[in-house]
Parts: C-alpha cells; sequence; structure tokens
C-alpha cells in the first residue's frame, strides 16, 4: 500500500525516507513543495496530491510533513489514520527521555494489545475523565452551537492479565462512543458496562460525545468592545473574561488569543492579570490571564493603532478561548465503579474528572 | 570506484546540513556528523573495521550507524560485502539491522545479494516463528529475480506454517512476488486460495490484502470464506477490517439483489403524481417480493459494531458499505459516526468531509440533524472551511435557510478572502435552489457590491451576472448599479461579468449602455483579454440594436481589436466585423446576426462538484481525487436477478478436514481468537440467524473461552459473561441451529480441539518446541481448560484432544453394490455432539452416476442390545458427481459388535454394516504422571494385560511410538518423567472406564506393553491390535 515515506521539516527539506518497496526518488517530493507553495500555510496542504505516477498523501503533525508515496487506489483515510499512528509511536518512542536503548521487540500475545508477563510491584489503574466544551458563541453572547466531547484516558499498570469492567451512574448521556480495541462492544450494548483487558500503560479508553439534547452549561462570557473608526487611527479594545455556570468550580488556565484584522499595526493594551503579547507580522494577540477571580473579573483594554489612511477592516476577530475546570465533568458524567476480575490482588484505583475548553470561539 | 566515492561523499555532505537539527531525534550518535570530504571516507573505513570486529557491540553500533544513513537517503552501498557477512549472526538485533540493509540495498547489488540467500532459507527452518516470519519478509522484499523459484517455494510453504503470524507474513509476501514477478499469479492464486481458508484472524485482513492486489476478480474465491470472513471480522486488527469491508461491499454488489426500493433514491419522495393505481400497486408487490438474502443481512450486522471503532478508516469504511450496499433506511446509523470523525486530524475531517458531501446531495435528511457541527470556525484551515460550507449548501432547505443565511452573514466577513469569495458563490447556490430566497440573497449580494474587499465585490458580481440570467425581467436597477461599479473595480472577471450584463440587457437598460461601451472603448488597450472580449461582445450587441448611437464607437473598437497583440482577439473582431457589418462580401449568415448575438442563452446551472461523484466508490482515493485512480476497482451494479446462493454454502467436509493434519510435520494450527468464532459451519438453510440475543447452551463455548484467556484461572468466572456477547449470541444461534439439524458436527469445540492437539503433539515430540510466547501461553494455559470442562461434565478424567486423528476411511458401501451411490466412514475422533456415550462418525456419501440421488437415508436398523444410534438427516438430493458428508452419532456400549442399518435412497434400500476398531471407543484423557500412577495403582491383577516387543531400535524413538499408539487408538499422551517409559490414556466412550497404557523400553531392542483398564475385554483387543503394529518397522 504505502511505498515510501518521506519526512520533512518546516524549512523543506526531507529527513528521513524510508522505502518498503523499490526505492522512490526524492524528486517525487517536488510536486509536494509545489503543493506546499500554493497552499502558503502549512496547514492548506491539500492532504492528497496526485502526480503523473504516484498519489502522494501526507499529515502534518509537530511542523514536520509526513508525507506517503502511494502507487495504487487505497482508502485514503487508511493511509491518514496509519501517518498518524505513526507519528503516535514516535512521539511514544523519542518522547520524554530521547531515544529508547534497546530497539523494541517484536511481541505476539494473546490478547494482541497487552504483552504477556507484564510485573508491577505497586498494582494502579487511573482513569482521567476529561471533557471538552466545543462552541461558538455569537456576538450578542448567545449560543450558536456548543457540545461536549469527552474521553476517558487510562493508566494502567495492573500485573497479569487482569478483567477490569467500569461502569457509570449515568451512561444515558453517552450519545455516541468510541471504544480501544479492548473493549467488549456487546457487553456496552447490552448493559453499558465498559468490560475490557487493558492494555499495559497509557491508552484512551474511550471517547464520547454527550447526547445534543442535553443543553451544556456555558461556563465563561466574555464581554467585548472592539472599535474601528473610519477617520481615526486607532481603535478601541477592550474584553473582560468572567465565570458563567460553573458549578461552584474555580476556572483556571485561562488563555484569549485572536487573530488581528491586517490593518491592525499595533496595540497598546493593560491587563488587570495575567501577560499579553502582540505579533505585528503575524497579528496574533494572546492574553495568558490564568485564573479567573470571581470578585475581580480580568480584563484587557488599551487601543490600536491602524494603518494610517487605510479604511477600517470589515470585520471583527474571533476569540478563542482556552480554560480549564479541575475536578469537574460538564456534563455530569459520573464513573459508579471499577472491578477488577482475573487477578488475585487489590490494585489501588483513581478516578480524575476535568472539562476543558475544545474549539471554544467567540465572535465579536 | 574512485569516483564512486566521490559521487557518494559530495551528495552526503550535501546531505549533512540538512540534517542540523533532527541530530536530536535520530537513533545515529551524532559524533562526527558534520565530516569533510576526507573525514567522512574515513568514517565508512572505521564503519567496515567495527563490522568485521568480534564485538557484537561494535557492530551493532556501526549497523545503527548505517541505517541511519539509509534513512537519511545517502547511500551506503559500498558497504554491502561487509554488512552482509553479519547475516547470519547470531545478535538478533544486528540481524534485525542488516535485514534493513539488505532490503535497501539488494536490488543494486543482486550478485552479492545471494550470498545471503542461504541463511534466509536456514532461517525459514527456524524454531521461533519470529525468525521464520522475519526471513520470509526479508526474503520476499529483495528484489531480485533470480530468487523468484525460492521465494515461492519459501511462500507455499509459509502458507502452511502453525504460527498464524508467519502464515500472515506469506500473505504478505504474496503481494511483494506478485509484483516483483506476475507471471507468478496462477501459483500465488492457489497460495490465496488456501490462506482464505485459513481460520485466524490474524490472517484474514493479509490475505484479502493479497487477493485484492492479485486476483480481485476471482470472487469465487470468496463464496465459501465469505460467512467465515463476516463472523470473523469484529476480531481483526483494524487494518484488515478496512480491507476486507471493501472487498466484501464490492463482492455484495455482485451477489445481492438490490435492497434499495424505487423511488428510495428520490430524497423528497415524491409520488409520481399522474402514476395510476395499478401502477402504484405493482410496484408495491415487486416490493412486497424482495427478501433480503441472510448473507447479505449477514454482512450489514457484523459491520455495524465496528462504526464504534477508534480507527477513522474503519469508520469510514463502514460507512461506504453502508452506504453502498444497505437499504436505505438503515443508512442514518452511520451520520453520527462520521459526524464524529470531524473532531479529529484536519487530514481525516477533509476526507470525511469529501465523503458526507456526496452523500448530503442525494439524501440531504441523514445530516440534517448534524447541520450545527458543519458551522465554520475561524480557526479552520480553507480546505476545510469550503467542504463545510459545501455541505451547508447541500443541507439548505426552506426550513432552516434563514438561519444558514445569518451564518453565511458571519462568513462573508472572514478575514480569509477565499472562503468569503466561496461563501458568495454559496449564497448563489442558495438562492437558485430555494426560490423563496432568491430576492433576499439577491439583495444580500448587492450589499456586498459595496464591500471593501475587491475580491468581495467581484465574486458577487458574477453571482449576481448568474443569477439576473435566471430571471432577467426585473432587475433594471441592479443593472444601473452595476454599471457603476465598472468605473472603481479591476477584477478582469468581475469587469467582464458587468459588460456582459449589460450587453445581454442592453435594450432594457438604452442610456447606459452606449455610455458604457464609451468608456470602456477608452480603456480597450489597458483591458485584460477577458474584458477586451466582452467589449467587442458588448459593441456587437449595441452595433445590432442601436446603431445610430454606437456604429462610430463600434468600428473604433473593431479597429483595435483588429491590432490587438492577442490572436484570440484578432480573431473574434475579424468574425464579429463579419457578420455585423454587411457589405458585399458578407454571406447570408449576417441576415441573422442580431439572432446570434441576442439569442436566449440557457442560464448557467450552479451546481455542487460533488453531484454525482458517487459513481465512484466512497471512501477510496478515486472519490476524493474525483478521477479514476490507477488500479481503482469498479463497483457493479446490482445484478437484476441474484447468483445462485448457494456456492457460499461450507459443507462439512471442509471441517472436518481443516482438524485434521495433513501429514505429520505440516498442520493446520488455527489461532486463538478472542472474542470472535471460527465456526465455519454456517449451514446453508438458515443462516437468517437474526436474532442478537442468542440462548442456549454454551458448554462448548466456556471451555473455549478459559482457554483462550490467558492462564489465569479466575477469568472462567468472567470469562462466561466476559465473553464478548457478540460470540455469545453467535455460538447460541449456532448452538440452535445444531439442535434443530442434528446432524452437524460440534464445529466448536471440534475446530478447538484441534488446535489443541496440534500443540500437544508439537510439545510432546518436543524436539522444535517454540520458543516463542504465543505458543507456550496457549500449551501453559491448556491444563487448566481442561480442569475447567471437566468441572462442567463431572466425569471422573478429563477428556482432551487427539492427538492425532487418521484420515483413514472404511468401505461403507461400495458404488458397484450402491447402485453408484458410494459411501465410506471414517471416526473424526471428536466428541459426539449428539450424546456423550456415542462415537462420532463421519459419512461421505458420492455419486458416481449421472442423475440425481434422491432423499439419502437410514432406514432399517439392526443393533445389538443397549446399541443405539442417532442417524443423520436425510440429504433431499445428491447431484452427479457430487459429493456430501454428514454426521451421525452411534453408541456402540464399549464394545466391537457391528451396528447394522439400512442405507436407502428413494428407490433403493442397501444393507450396511459398521464396526469400530477398538482405538476408536476411546476418548483421550489428560492427566499427570503422578495421577496415572495412581489409577494404574488401582487397576492391577485382572484388569491388567501386558505383552513384549521386539523390534529395531529405530522404532522405539518416543516419536515413532507416539505416532504408532495415536494411530491405533484415539489415546492422550501423559508427560513422562522417564526416558524410557511413554504412558498414554484414554477412557472409553459409553462407561467412561480409563484405559491407561504404557510402553516401557527394555534392554536388547524389547519393550513392554502394558494395559491396565477395567473394561478388560477391550484392553485385550486392543493390545492384541497394538502389539503388531508396535513390533513393525
Amino acid at each position: 500500500m504505502i511505498h515510501s515515506l518521506f519526512l520533512i521539516n518546516s524549512s523543506g527539506d526531507i529527513f528521513l525516507e524510508k522505502h518498503w518497496k523499490s526505492v522512490v526518488s526524492r524528486s517525487v517530493c517536488d510536486y509536494f513543495f509545489e503543493a506546499q507553495e500554493r497552499a502558503t500555510e502549512a496547514e492548506n496542504v491539500p492532504p492528497v496530491i496526485p502526480t503523473p505516477h504516484h498519489y502522494l498523501l501526507s499529515v502534518y503533525r509537530h511542523k514536520i510533513f509526513f508525507v506517503a508515496v502511494i502507487q495504487t487506489e487505497v482508502p485514503p483515510l487508511f493511509v491518514i489514520e496509519f501517518l498518524h499512528r505513526v507519528v503516535d509511536t514516535f512521539q511514544d518512542y523519542f518522547g520524554v527521555t530521547n531515544v529508547g536503548d534497546q530497539l523494541p521487540t517484536g511481541q505476539l500475545s494473546v490478547v494482541p494489545w497487552r504483552r504477556t508477563g507484564v510485573k508491577y510491584t505497586n498494582n494502579e489503574a487511573y482513569f482521567d475523565v476529561i471533557e471538552e466544551i466545543d462552541a461558538i458563541i455569537d456576538k450578542s453572547g448567545s449560543t450558536v452551537t456548543a457540545e461536549i466531547q469527552g474521553v476517558i484516558d487510562a493508566c494502567v499498570k495492573l500485573t497479569g492479565m487482569p478483567d477490569l469492567t467500569l461502569s457509570f451512574m449515568n451512561p444515558r448521556l453517552l450519545d455516541d462512543v468510541s471504544f480501544h480495541p479492548c473493549v467488549r462492544f456487546k457487553r456496552w450494548e447490552s448493559e453499558r458496562i465498559l468490560s475490557f483487558i487493558p492494555p499495559d500503560g497509557n491508552f484512551r479508553l474511550l471517547s464520547y460525545h454527550v447526547s445534543a439534547q442535553n443543553l451544556v452549561a456555558i461556563p465563561v462570557y466574555v464581554k467585548h468592545s472592539i472599535s474601528f473608526r473610519d477617520s481615526s487611527s486607532l481603535g478601541r479594545f477592550e474584553i473582560t473574561v468572567g465565570p458563567k455556570q460553573t458549578m461552584g468550580k474555580a476556572i483556571e488556565g485561562v488563555t484569549v488569543a485572536s487573530q488581528m484584522p491586517r490593518g491592525v499595526l499595533n496595540m497598546s493594551l493593560t491587563p488587570s492579570q495575567g501577560t499579553h503579547t502582540f505579533d505585528p507580522v503575524t497579528k496574533m494577540l494572546s492574553w495568558d490571564v490564568g485564573k479567573i477571580n470571581p470578585q475581580k473579573l480580568p480584563s484587557l483594554k488599551g487601543t490600536m493603532s491602524l494603518q494610517a489612511g487605510a479604511s477600517k477592516p470589515d470585520e471583527n476577530p474571533t476569540i478563542n478561548l482556552q480554560f480549564k475546570i479541575q475536578q469537574l465533568a460538564i456534563s455530569g458524567l459520573k464513573v459508579n465503579r471499577l472491578d477488577m476480575y482475573g487477578e488475585k490482588y487489590k490494585p489501588f484505583k483513581g478516578i480524575k474528572y476535568m472539562t476543558k475548553a475544545g474549539r471554544f470561539q467567540v465572535r465579536t | 570506484m574512485s569516483s564512486n566515492s566521490f559521487a557518494y561523499n559530495e551528495q552526503s555532505a550535501g546531505g549533512e546540513a540538512t540534517e542540523l537539527g533532527q541530530e536530536a531525534t535520530s537513533t545515529i550518535s551524532p559524533s562526527g556528523a558534520f565530516g569533510l570530504f576526507s573525514s567522512d571516507l574515513k568514517k565508512n573505513e572505521d564503519l567496515k573495521q567495527m563490522l568485521e570486529s568480534n564485538k557484537d557491540s561494535a557492530k551493532l553500533d556501526a549497523m545503527k550507524r548505517i541505517v541511519g544513513m539509509i534513512a537519511k537517503g545517502k547511500n551506503a552501498s559500498e558497504l554491502f560485502p561487509a554488512v552482509v557477512k553479519n547475516v547470519a549472526s547470531k545478535n538478533i538485533e544486528i540481524k534485525k539491522l542488516v535485514y534493513v540493509y539488505l532490503v535497501r540495498y539488494a536490488e543494486e547489488q543482486q550478485d552479492l545479494a545471494l550470498l545471503s540467500i542461504s541463511t534466509f532459507q536456514r532461517a525459514l527452518k527456524d524454531p521461533n516463528q519470529l525468525i521464520r516470519a522475519s526471513a520470509l519478509r526479508v526474503l520476499s522484499s529483495i528484489r531480485v529475480p533470480i530468487i523468484v523459484p525460492i521465494m515461492m517455494l519459501a511462500i507455499k510453504e509459509a502458507s502452511a506454517d502453525l504460527s498464524p503470524y508467519v502464515r500472515k507474513n506469506a500473505a504478505h509476501a504474496i503481494q511483494k512476488l506478485y509484483s516483483l514477478d506476475p507471471d507468478q499469479k496462477e501459483m500465488l492464486i492457489e497460495v490465496i486460495e488456501k490462506l482464505l481458508k485459513d481460520k485466524s484472524t490474524l490472517v484474514a485482513g493479509s490475505v484479502v490484502m493479497a487477493f485484492e492486489e492479485v486476483c480481485p476478480d476471482r470472487i469465487d474465491l470468496i463464496h465459501k470464506n465469505y460467512r467465515k470472513l463476516c463472523n470473523l471480522l469484529v476480531d481483526v486488527e483494524e487494518w484488515g477490517q478496512v480491507v476486507i469491508i471493501h472487498m466484501l461491499t464490492r463482492y455484495a454488489r455482485t451477489q445481492f439483489v438490490s435492497p434499495w426500493k424505487e423511488g428510495d433514491g428520490l430524497e423528497d419522495n415524491e409520488k409520481n403524481f399522474y402514476e395510476s393505481d395499478d401502477e402504484q400497486k405493482e410496484k408495491a408487490d415487486k416490493r412486497k417480493a424482495y427478501a433480503m438474502d441472510p448473507d447479505h443481512r449477514l454482512l450489514i450486522r457484523n459491520t455495524k459494531p465496528l462504526l464504534q471503532s477508534r480507527n477513522a478508516a474503519v469508520v469510514m469504511a463502514v460507512a461506504q458499505l453502508y452506504w453502498h450496499i444497505a437499504p436505505k433506511s438503515e443508512t442514518g446509523v452511520i451520520s453520527k459516526s462520521l459526524v464524529r470523525l470531524l473532531r479529529s486530524n484536519r487530514e481525516v475531517q477533509y476526507i470525511v468531509l469529501q465523503n458526507i458531501a456526496t452523500m448530503s446531495i442525494q439524501r440531504k435528511g441523514m445530516f440534517e440533524p448534524y447541520l450545527k457541527s458543519f458551522y465554520v470556525r475561524s480557526t479552520d484551515p480553507t480546505m476545510i472551511k469550503t467542504l463545510k460550507l459545501e455541505i451547508l449548501t447541500n443541507l439548505a432547505n426552506e426550513a432552516n435557510i434563514s438561519t444558514l443565511l445569518r451564518e453565511f452573514q458571519t462568513y462573508v466577513k472572514s478575514q480569509d478572502k477565499q472562503f468569503a469569495a466561496a461563501t458568495i458563490q454559496t449564497i448563489g447556490r442558495c438562492a437558485t435552489n430555494i426560490s423563496e430566497v432568491t430576492d433576499t440573497c439577491l439583495n444580500g449580494l448587492v450589499c456586498l457590491l459595496s464591500n471593501r474587499d475587491e475580491i468581495v465585490v467581484a465574486e458577487s458580481v458574477v453571482v449576481i451576472k448568474k443569477l439576473l440570467q435566471m430571471q432577467p425581467a426585473q432587475h433594471g436597477e441592479i443593472i444601473k448599479h452595476m454599471a457603476k461599479l465598472l468605473d472603481s473595480i479591476t477584477v478582469p472577471v468581475a469587469r467582464a461579468s458587468i459588460l456582459w450584463l449589460i450587453g445581454e440587457n442592453c435594450e432594457r437598460v438604452p442610456k447606459i449602455a452606449p455610455d458604457v461601451l464609451r468608456k470602456t472603448a477608452k480603456s480597450f488597450t489597458s483591458e485584460d483579454d477577458l474584458v477586451k472580449l466582452q467589449i467587442l461582445n458588448l459593441g456587437a450587441k449595441l452595433y445590432l440594436t442601436n446603431s445610430k448611437q454606437t456604429k462610430l464607437l463600434t468600428q473604433y473598437i473593431l479597429n483595435l481589436g483588429k491590432y490587438d497583440q492577442n490572436y484570440d482577439i484578432r480573431d473574434r473582431t475579424r468574425f464579429i466585423r463579419q457578420l455585423i457589418v454587411p457589405n458585399e462580401k458578407s454571406g447570408a449568415l449576417s441576415k441573422y446576426a442580431k439572432k446570434i448575438f441576442l439569442a436566449q442563452k440557457p442560464a448557467p446551472l450552479l451546481e455542487s462538484p460533488f453531484k454525482d461523484r458517487d459513481h465512484f466508490q466512497l471512501g477510496t482515493l478515486s472519490h476524493t481525487l474525483n478521477t479514476k485512480a490507477t488500479g481503482y476497482l469498479e463497483l457493479s451494479n446490482w445484478p437484476e436477478v441474484a447468483p445462485d446462493p448457494s456456492v457460499r454454502n461450507v459443507e462439512v467436509i471442509e471441517l472436518a478436514k481443516e482438524w485434521t493434519p495433513a501429514g505429520k510435520a505440516k498442520k493446520e494450527n488455527s489461532v486463538k481468537k478472542f472474542y470472535s468464532e471460527s465456526e465455519e459451519e454456517e449451514d446453508s438453510s438458515d443462516s437468517s440467524s437474526d436474532s442478537e440475543s442468542g440462548s442456549g447452551s454454551e458448554s462448548g463455548e466456556l471451555g473455549e473461552s478459559g482457554e483462550e484467556r490467558d492462564s489465569s484461572e479466575d477469568s472462567s468466572e468472567d470469562s462466561s459473561s466476559g465473553q464478548d456477547s457478540e460470540s455469545e449470541s453467535e455460538s447460541g444461534v449456532q448452538s440452535k441451529r445444531a439442535a434443530k439439524k442434528n446432524s452437524k458436527p460440534k464445529g466448536k469445540s471440534g475446530c478447538e480441539d484441534g488446535e489443541k492437539e496440534n500443540e500437544k503433539s508439537k510439545t510432546s515430540e518436543s524436539s522444535n518446541a517454540e520458543s516463542s510466547s504465543i505458543e507456550e501461553s496457549s500449551s501453559d494455559s491448556e491444563s487448566e481448560s481442561d480442569s475447567e470442562s471437566e468441572a462442567e461434565s463431572r466425569r471422573v478424567a478429563k477428556v482432551s484432544t487427539p492427538v492425532f486423528v487418521p484420515m483413514k476411511s472404511h468401505v461403507l458401501l461400495h458404488r458397484m453394490s450402491g447402485k453408484g451411490l458410494a459411501a465410506s466412514y471414517y471416526f473424526p475422533r471428536q466428541p459426539c455432539i449428539f450424546g456423550d456415550k456415542m462415537v462420532s462418525v463421519q459419512i461421505t456419501l458420492n455419486n458416481t452416476t449421472d442423475q440425481k440421488i434422491e432423499n439419502i437415508h437410514i432406514g432399517e436398523k439392526k443393533l445389538p442390545m443397549g446399541m443405539q444410534m442417532h442417524v443423520f438427516n436425510p440429504v433431499d438430493s445428491l447431484e452427479p458427481e457430487g459429493s456430501i458428508t454428514v454426521s451421525m452419532g452411534i453408541d456402540f456400549c464399549d464394545s466391537t459388535q457391528t451396528a447394522s442399518f439400512q442405507l436407502c435412497t428413494k428407490d433403493d434400500c442397501f444393507s450396511v454394516s459398521i464396526q469400530p476398531p477398538v482405538g476408536e471407543l476411546l476418548l483421550p484423557v489428560a492427566m499427570s504422571e503422578k495421577d496415572f500412577k495412581k489409577e494404574q495403582g488401582m487397576l492391577t491383577g485382572m484388569n491388567e494385560t501386558s505383552a513384549i516387543i521386539v523390534a529395531a531400535p529405530q522404532n522405539f524413538t518416543p516419536s515413532v511410538i507416539l505416532q504408532k499408539v495415536v494411530n491405533v487408538a484415539n489415546v492422550g499422551a501423559v508427560p513422562s518423567g522417564q526416558d524410557n517409559i511413554q504412558r498414554f490414556a484414554a477412557k472409553t466412550v459409553h462407561s467412561g472406564s480409563l484405559m491407561l497404557v504404557t510402553v516401557e523400553l527394555k534392554e536388547g531392542s524389547t519393550a513392554q506393553l502394558i494395559i491396565n483398564t477395567e473394561k478388560t475385554v477391550i484392553g485385550s483387543v486392543l493390545l492384541r491390535e497394538l502389539k503388531p503394529v508396535l513390533s513393525q518397522g
């Protein structure tokens, strides 16, 4: 399927190549470079590029293009998904302490996702329920669209071949789910219980979507006033971030990012807390707010200097928001219990909840 | 040589610069990475030295660096001789890296590469399956045509390997060999055919991949494996699932009739108003007549859970399967999953959105509930934005258009102008599609004409032009407005559009048109070619309608055009002049000039670029590119009449063959599956097992799962429930069916048994025990699983699997005496499904006549006292040359008495009889040496018989004795701590009495054979039978 693979860094150098069949010359990447030039931005490079004799399928991650060379019909997602897995593996392997000494050993196991003979002195299983709110908020503050996507990430370090079941207090909340291959699907269908022999280490057990009938609580609001005037070369800018429906939990790790119109030359702003930067080249404004204190709402205000003589920009910038709320799953999802079968020892179990902003945009 | 190395050094010097900053992620030591010309040469010398050193660590270091060079695209070919020497290294790490090197350079250095071949051939026989597999992988990756025969042989052998992992690699090698030498096709198809029968989930995906590459048109190879593939699918690894699903989609389109009702394709479900009642009734009848083939249903049902896969490619594969083969009413389930994928990476989004775009044109309803999921975010890449816009346009209808237009207003203001322009196109399309909002849209677009951004204005002009063309009557005002724009707008397409509009409507704006012509005549020379052509057109039209005012202007323009640099414009000028300016030379055409220029022009259709794209199979590269990609396999149209569905029926005989080792060494080893079953004996008639919740006994299932779960004892408790219910239901269905049919062997347990048997015979031979984890763990777990089945069956001794199943069949009815009907039987040595006390017998019926034989059944039975017989279900008919295998069970009451009965056809009855060899009255038993001795101690005296055997020493090796004993009797081997003693244990089928066989080697090529059993009669018969066999040479 995949003939060859080229890794191309941000400066356009092919720094690694691998050929599974006969060698394909590097020059095939020229077609890719052409497309890259046309696209101007890296993320606009088409993932599928036809060339006279090959097809180039690529993914872009960590500022590196992974370009697969294909010769015949293949489901493009097959290649794309595979490339993403390759990147994941690289990340794992090269990740924390540079390069592992040992070459990976090929292992065959009865349960394909779990190696045999796992041993730990401390047996522990941790599960993180992480929910992300994707939302578009319009100018007036009302919600255009909002939905909750969640995942359960696990870190399981258990000896032997444990068989786990995890149940929820309110499984009906989950509208759409996708599983790690270890999860027994029929068990979920009939009993709404996650039953599985876990892989060893870190893995994503479940991704889910919360049913659309439940109204999504929006934990923050943004008050904004951004104005350009036709006559003046100065514009006014002011935004305030405040808590909305937070179930009594603190909102932390707030950041605000906004792509300002091209006409903005510079910004002179004062934050009530946190730090901010404006890049006059990319026109990107970012403000690292930190924690929101409900008594004293964080704000950022000041002026924008605009290109003299140019007409005022048509559009107002959108504001992209990031935040975190610990110990809260905004959908209200709750894990009921976690049981282990198949092994004798008593494992240590832990569940953590967190809510984050996903793709959270405020139009101004 | 010198020029070679020069080239290399130059190249690598160039390469060095590019790897700056990548060193951190490289496995290669960065020391001296910036070597100059000279130091580089030295570096290679030093690599050669390292490779020749006798320290593995140095070699490993060198190989790491060399593989690093290859990865960076540097030429390392001159090291070939030094590297290839290490191919036989004992160090597995070095070996792996040498393999990587060989795969890269063997094609360039064929002669030297041949030196390594014998190493691979040896490695192909290695006891470690991982080494066998990698040897095959490398051998098949070396593209040296001379070794094609060797590869072919290796593939053939590997395809019969005990390890499913090696067989998987054999399937991979098929594709490689095929690409190296397409002439091998026929032989490779044979291997594919064989591997398609493999029941391992590990092999399934790979062999289907090979099938798709080598012989995708050989649909006939799939028939018999179709149901198995459907049932295995959930447990195949993700990548295999994708390939199998795509293949089965194509298969389904050739084998089943369309499940789509007429008129179903119409989104609006508009009934033909004028259709007569009769016609409707006729259609309704047709509809009623359709019943989905159970196999068709099986595929749709079994793929559904995979929509929950974490792998986007799998989800997409299922989605396209539903789109192409499921009834339209069921396709809806895929929407949610596809929408879920939109949370993924941009590349995945891109592909998924394209497919949704195609689907949403035909079936709005599917994605309407998810409208908001396609709202655009300012952070989306442009290509994602435009695709979302495309989908929003497809989904627009009267109900949601006002919401959408509000949303579009935001988009038009986007900083991404390319996207803003696309939005304007979209508004235009909505305006034409939904007549209610045409005016609203038009007004909105006119407002945009005063936008500051030229691209936005230009796009608006173009779209307005198209809209006006559709309803030219009442828009004089807009045209006037546009005429004014001509002063400010510079984008050529927009200027050209305005000019064309004015030309078309010149009679509606009689005052403005000539003035516009005047202005553009002035600017003619500096206009874009596109605009020039439209100025000429405008001139011509005005000349024809208003020659008084514009005659001179037009002639002026024509003169300018005559000398234009662009020949298109000169051409057009000449053409127009001849047409409109009458002179004596002008032909008949000029009479019709007005008709030609001012003819009613058809309005352009604003269509989605995704319209009709679904003639490409969704999810394919061809669909994404909207052109046929190399190797694209066409999806055929549904057949009018379904081809014979019975081709998918699997006869029992195949099963029996599968369990049975074909030879001593080559035994099929089926794999441990996690949840699914590999049952193949899906029955012909009633596989319509729609009932998802299976009930019925699952005894076979429990034992199996205990074995599959690794050795943990506790797993039994949860394996009953934790066993994925997919297989539970399947087995439920299966056992129900078995109970109903009463004619099939217990496929499931039989299959598992076969597997254990293989393992056991292997371990007991112990000559080449697998060192790999998979085999070991499974044979470890064997005893546990056995203990479970014992607990369940409450028997004294636990039944294990047969060590060996002789293929010897006995004649039941000769064709001469059966008037062409021939029958033979053999003992599959499986526990009988018809009763605990029965012996399984498989009867193969052959029709040697040239006519159908009908209603084959068992007639009158003449059985000795106490003996019982479970007959097979009557065979309705047997085609000429046909053969069928049926199962029955006979309780021989632990005696060798003959069971006589009549085998009847429609016309005749033949008396036949079965006399069981004593060895077949037994079932093997697993026990420890200790237990054996204990039991033996209780069966002495009267219960013991013995004999002395004399034979040549070569007949007394453990493996020979094992083979001889199990050939005669269905006994299980007992692990022995002494080299000179071999023990075998079994129990009688009827009463469950133990039968213990001991062979003790004495000095002087003699051995003592001892049998301990309560059943002294059959004990001594067995002794009598074993004695000559063991003493034979």
